[in-house]
């Protein structure tokens, strides 16, 4: 737990898995190539939230345009790399690890735990919400929990009453006891054994210490940005929290329009209740919240949904974000398309590293592997 | 007293296939380990005991189920009567990777996985060139990007670094850059016909089909010989390379023996135990590169009957294995692709693996999230009373008296999950938790709690990680 009184900065970051679809997010509702290429799967014009009179927010994100509204929210538009790929499962890694040439082990956020806590003083310093560990957070021997029911984690949790079961812990606790001079699989087996342990012990807390007036949705993500507003308010030192859309969601190929808005109404009330509850707090001054997705979408069309695509959009949200729209938004012309979809303009490690830069006061370079050029939205 | 007929086998069964219960262990070892050893190699002498046509009758949803191949070869790795053909297709899909992440038809991949059941003990020659023609693998390498005038080599390459020779052994490098380009182009042409776009018209299988017209013919020179090669003569050479004999054998050791470095450090790291590889290489050219003389070899050897608990369990056999030994899922039932899921929370989404290298092994498998998702799933099943496979082991223990010593129901729930065995300070500490809480009186509904909370405190050991 911290001791001192200056608060560490925290970075949360949702992802939107499947590939959001950036032009129905944020709509360029006057652009006439937009309504050309969107003959079927389009917002209308008269639904859209207006930024300025080129783009608006989708209908579903009017929670998020309060924020917008209130200058905390960064609005990153063209953002992709070079040779965009349109698998799923590669351009996510390659968002996770920072390699889009080759094949990376390392995810940039395990490295920015690496950092933040050389020492693993802390095996919450990395929070995961979710079952199985997103390749975002992975580095050997780096611990992250992760976290699929905060209100029920920890390890043996099917054993039956509740004397056999702190009986159970206490023995799986001396089983996993680090042990010197066993061999080197073993030593790292046992302290990851103790590790869980511990740092399912410490999260335990985390909901009975909680009370808010905020009621959040019972969908996924809204149940996970709660799980990360109480351990965030539970002060046990985590730095970096995670969590993910439902696998896959945002692949919206067929009859986009009524998921795509279903999925931002969803993310639009979490994210608007996270912060709302961190403010009734007053624990919102060092958080930082940063959303991406994989892809964007095709430009034209399917007739009911949008196939891969590249050139996507992100959102960085918090009271120290300068509000804004950053990067460009991408030409709909056909001449400035990259093989039909929209081109980059600005290369998610310039984000990435102004977030570890600016926000976590961390050497950038090492971890998204060069220098790039960071973006203002954060001093 | 340890038996060791049926402990040996419990170390044969865990490796050759998922584990079995304590009374297949028995017939087993009554063949004798020889036979055993023959009759896994030769899976098509046996009845698979997978009757598909029986299961979609009485289970209409299951064809749909099955419908994106991980939960159907999950099925199949929990209920085949074939070990060993579930095992080796394993050991394959690890190596000559694709992955659903970049597949136009999931159902594609299961031809490749069928292939690998039919092939995969059989020529190593047989079977690179069955994966060079295998539709999602054309797919996965961009094969069929590759054209006689814009050559694609990420195909080339992969079939040469990770597929069959590696990139060095004993320091040096085992080719060059211009072998790689001699090998992708000798592979123009090997295409698949034209997939029909998944919108709207629903997902086709494709077909490997030979271009020659986009092949190219050139004169062509690899791995110091000359020739107008094409994909079938390059894999001829490649399959009489030492290289190639070291890389097969140090992937069957590191999967079926004992946990070694990854891949990528072979160039530089000699194997963990190079007599053990170098029985290996020489099966390889005695058979004329035959996995099953390999195999046969292997199983055989000291090495590998010392090897016991050398490995880390990965997430497939720990999963699969548990569902062996509690016996669900035997008939077609609902629930089966949360199982599946329990794989990937664990680290290994089957199908789709991580990327063309295969999963990495070993203590790679464990982090504090999966090691939790591994531990908490093992003990939900170990525990509960009611399944088939825990319910035989209580019977089996209950028959022994009217009462169990605290030391005896330690003991028999080791031997019941496969002769496990556990140091002395563990084995201890179990003794004294069981004593504390009492006399076991067998027969009991006690007893049952009791049986099945010791075998959720074992699975929950250290030792228990390890097959």
């Amino acid at each position: 737990m911290m001791t001192d009184n200056q608060k560490d900065n925290v970075l949360v970051v949702l992802q939107l898995s499947g590939g959001n679809d950036a032009l129905n997010t944020i709509v360029p509702y006057t652009n006439p190539l937009y309504m050309d290429n969107r003959p079927a799967v389009r917002i209308d014009p008269k639904q859209v939230l207006p930024i300025n009179d080129a783009i608006g927010f989708n209908p579903a994100m009017a929670p998020l345009q309060e924020l917008w509204d209130e200058g905390n929210m960064a609005i990153i538009q063209g953002i992709g790399y070079p040779h965009p790929n349109r698998s799923h499962f590669r351009s996510m890694d390659i968002w996770h690890t920072c390699e889009p040439d080759k094949v990376g082990e390392e995810g940039w956020l395990g490295r920015a735990l690496r950092d933040l806590d050389p020492k693993k003083e802390n095996v919450l310093t990395g929070v995961n919400f979710g079952r199985g560990l997103p390749r975002a957070l992975a580095a050997p021997g780096v611990p992250v929990a992760s976290v699929g029911d905060l209100e029920t984690y920890g390890v043996l949790t099917g054993i039956e009453g509740a004397d056999q079961r702190s009986e159970a812990l206490e023995m799986f606790s001396k089983m996993y006891a680090p042990l010197i001079g066993r061999n080197l699989v073993k030593e790292y087996i046992s302290q990851t054994g103790s590790d869980a342990l511990s740092g399912a012990d410490i999260l335990s807390t985390a909901p009975q210490k909680y009370t808010s007036t905020v009621t959040y949705g019972s969908d996924p993500v809204a149940q996970y940005m709660r799980n990360i507003a109480q351990v965030h308010l539970a002060e046990l030192g985590t730095r970096i929290l995670y969590t993910t859309a439902p696998y896959n969601s945002f692949d919206t190929h067929a009859s986009e329009l009524g998921t795509h808005i279903r999925l931002w109404g969803e993310v639009s009330n979490a994210v608007s209740c996270f912060f709302q509850d961190l403010k009734e707090h007053h624990a919102s001054d060092n958080v930082v919240l940063f959303m991406f997705t994989e892809f964007g979408r095709r430009v034209h069309d399917n007739g009911s949904g949008t196939d891969h695509g590249s050139g996507g959009i992100a959102f960085v949200i918090g009271d120290a974000v300068q509000g804004g729209l950053y990067g460009e938004y991408p030409s709909l012309a056909a001449d400035q398309l990259l093989e039909g979809d929209l081109h980059y303009n600005n290369d998610f490690r310039g984000t990435y590293a102004t977030l570890l830069e600016r926000w976590m006061g961390l050497d950038a370079k090492p971890i998204v592997g060069g220098s790039f050029e960071q973006l203002d939205f954060i001093s | 007293m340890v038996d060791n007929d049926t402990a040996l086998m419990a170390h044969l069964m865990r490796r050759a296939g998922f584990g079995a219960p304590y009374e297949a262990l028995q017939a087993w070892a009554a063949k004798g380990y020889e036979a055993a050893v023959e009759e896994l190699l030769h899976p098509e002498t046996q009845p698979d005991g997978i009757e598909m046509d029986v299961m979609e009758r009485y289970f209409i949803e299951w064809r749909e189920l099955l419908a994106g191949g991980t939960a159907y070869w999950t099925w199949r790795m929990m209920n085949s009567q074939r070990p060993l053909e579930e095992k080796i297709a394993l050991f394959w899909h690890g190596i000559l990777c694709t992955g659903h992440s970049k597949c136009e038809n999931p159902r594609q991949q299961l031809v490749e996985f069928d292939m690998f059941r039919r092939l995969g003990l059989g020529s190593f020659r047989d079977i690179l060139l069955e994966i060079s023609r295998d539709p999602a693998m054309v797919f996965y390498l961009d094969n069929c990007m590759s054209h006689k005038d814009a050559i694609n080599e990420n195909y080339g390459r992969e079939l040469l670094e990770l597929f069959s020779m590696g990139v060095g052994m004993d320091g040096h490098p085992n080719y060059t850059e211009d072998d790689v380009k001699a090998c992708a182009s000798a592979f123009t042409g090997w295409t698949i016909t034209n997939a029909v776009p998944r919108y709207p018209y629903g997902r086709y299988a494709s077909h490997f089909i030979y271009n020659a017209a986009d092949h190219d013919d050139s004169e062509k020179t690899f791995l110091g010989e000359t020739g107008r090669f094409n994909g079938e003569d390059i894999i001829d050479i490649i399959v009489k390379q030492p290289a190639t004999a070291r890389f097969i054998s140090r992937h069957l050791y590191n999967f079926f023996v004992a946990d070694d470095v990854q891949v990528p450090a072979w160039q530089d790291t000699p194997p963990r135990d190079p007599e053990a590889i170098k029985m290996l290489e020489e099966a390889y050219f005695q058979s004329n590169y035959e996995i099953r003389a390999m195999l046969r070899v292997l199983f055989n050897a000291d090495f590998f009957k010392q090897a016991r608990f050398a490995k880390v369990k990965s997430p497939v056999e720990s999963v699969v294995g548990t569902m062996r030994l509690v016996g669900d899922f035997t008939t077609p039932k609902p629930g089966l692709p949360a199982i599946v899921a329990e794989m990937r929370y664990m680290g290994q989404d089957l199908a789709n693996p991580p990327t063309v290298e295969g999963w990495h092994t070993g203590k790679e498998w464990i982090d504090s999230g999966t090691l939790v998702e591994r531990i908490n799933f093992t003990a939900d099943q170990v525990g509960n009373v009611n399944l088939p496979g825990i319910r035989a082991i209580i019977d089996r223990l209950g028959a022994e008296g009217s009462t169990l010593s605290a030391e005896r129901l330690v003991q028999g729930c080791l031997e019941m999950l496969g002769h496990y065995e556990l140091p002395e300070d563990t084995t201890s500490m179990l003794v004294a938790h069981v004593r504390k809480e009492g006399e076991l009186r067998t027969g009991t509904e006690d007893f049952d709690q009791r049986v099945g909370q010791m075998l959720q405190l074992i699975v929950a050991t250290q030792e228990y990680l390890f097959a």
